[in-house]
């Protein structure tokens, strides 16, 4: 699969940027952002409140096959623009991290494709590395699982 | 299968992270490895072999036995946390293109 996702973190700074390019029309993209049951599919994630608006909130929560709670986040929306752009802050719930925030910009390419760009700023470098590191501990997992089942349903 | 041979691949796993952990500390037997999981040896010993196929164990010999112990470069690799990072939002991304492009045939 080619590599189209990009993260750009310096070293020791307390930013990062992701970057990826989408095959769907900058509305598209948008609306998976914006609709709770398309954030669901690709986010794995239940929503519990999503609104999209200035000085909006919302709330995730992910369980495993078993019911128990594994992660829950939230944040406030402070900024939404349609197809252009969403400013919102970010918390995992009792996880002792601090709060982050996130300048989410869509733009078109062509009528066809479109490009996101998630800028995140943490309150510090280290707030970054330990942000960083989560995936290593257990989202890896999570995350090949549902690639697997992806591919597999395509076979 | 490639995939096995994957570094990230090989840590995803709760057990070989666990494995990773012990030999931190100082080389171990397979015995003395397996010890520590309630998993058969013959499991244990298969997840060793994936961790040294991907380079992450290296094996010595001393006397009769096999002591495994890390590999410290190929751990340097896994230090980079960015990578698992970047996979975890290239496979949501992946997931969010294939759900849209759905979405759009149904409309």
């Amino acid at each position: 699969m080619e590599r189209k996702t990009k993260v750009h973190a310096e070293d020791g700074k307390q930013d990062l940027t992701i970057t990826r390019e989408f095959d769907l029309p900058v509305a598209l993209l948008f609306s998976a952002y914006t609709e709770a049951g398309i954030v669901e599919q690709w986010m794995g994630t239940k929503v519990l409140k999503l609104e999209n608006k200035q000085h909006g909130g919302y709330s995730f929560a992910t369980s495993d096959p078993q019911g128990n709670l594994l992660f829950k986040a939230h944040g406030a929306i402070h900024d939404i623009v349609p197809d252009q752009k969403i400013v919102r802050t970010f918390e995992m719930d009792s996880a002792g991290f601090d709060a982050q925030l996130e300048f989410i910009d869509f733009e078109p390419l062509t009528p066809g494709t479109s490009r996101l760009t998630m800028h995140i700023i943490y309150r510090s470098p280290a707030h970054r590395e330990q942000q960083l590191k989560l995936p290593f501990a257990y989202g890896i997992n999570m995350a090949h699982n549902r690639l697997q089942e992806i591919v597999s349903a395509l076979k | 299968m490639d995939l096995r041979r994957d570094v990230f691949q090989a840590i995803a796993d709760p057990t070989r992270r666990a494995i990773i952990t012990l030999l931190a500390v100082h080389a171990m037997t397979p015995g003395a490895i397996a010890e520590h999981f309630n998993s058969s040896r013959q499991t244990i010993s298969k997840h060793i072999q994936i961790l040294t196929e991907c380079e992450l164990l290296k094996q010595e010999q001393t006397g009769r036995e096999i002591y495994y112990q890390l590999n410290p470069k190929k751990m340097k690799t896994i230090a980079d946390f960015i990578e698992p990072f970047r996979n975890m939002w290239d496979d949501r991304f992946n997931k969010l293109e294939a759900v849209m492009k759905q979405y759009k045939t149904k409309k």
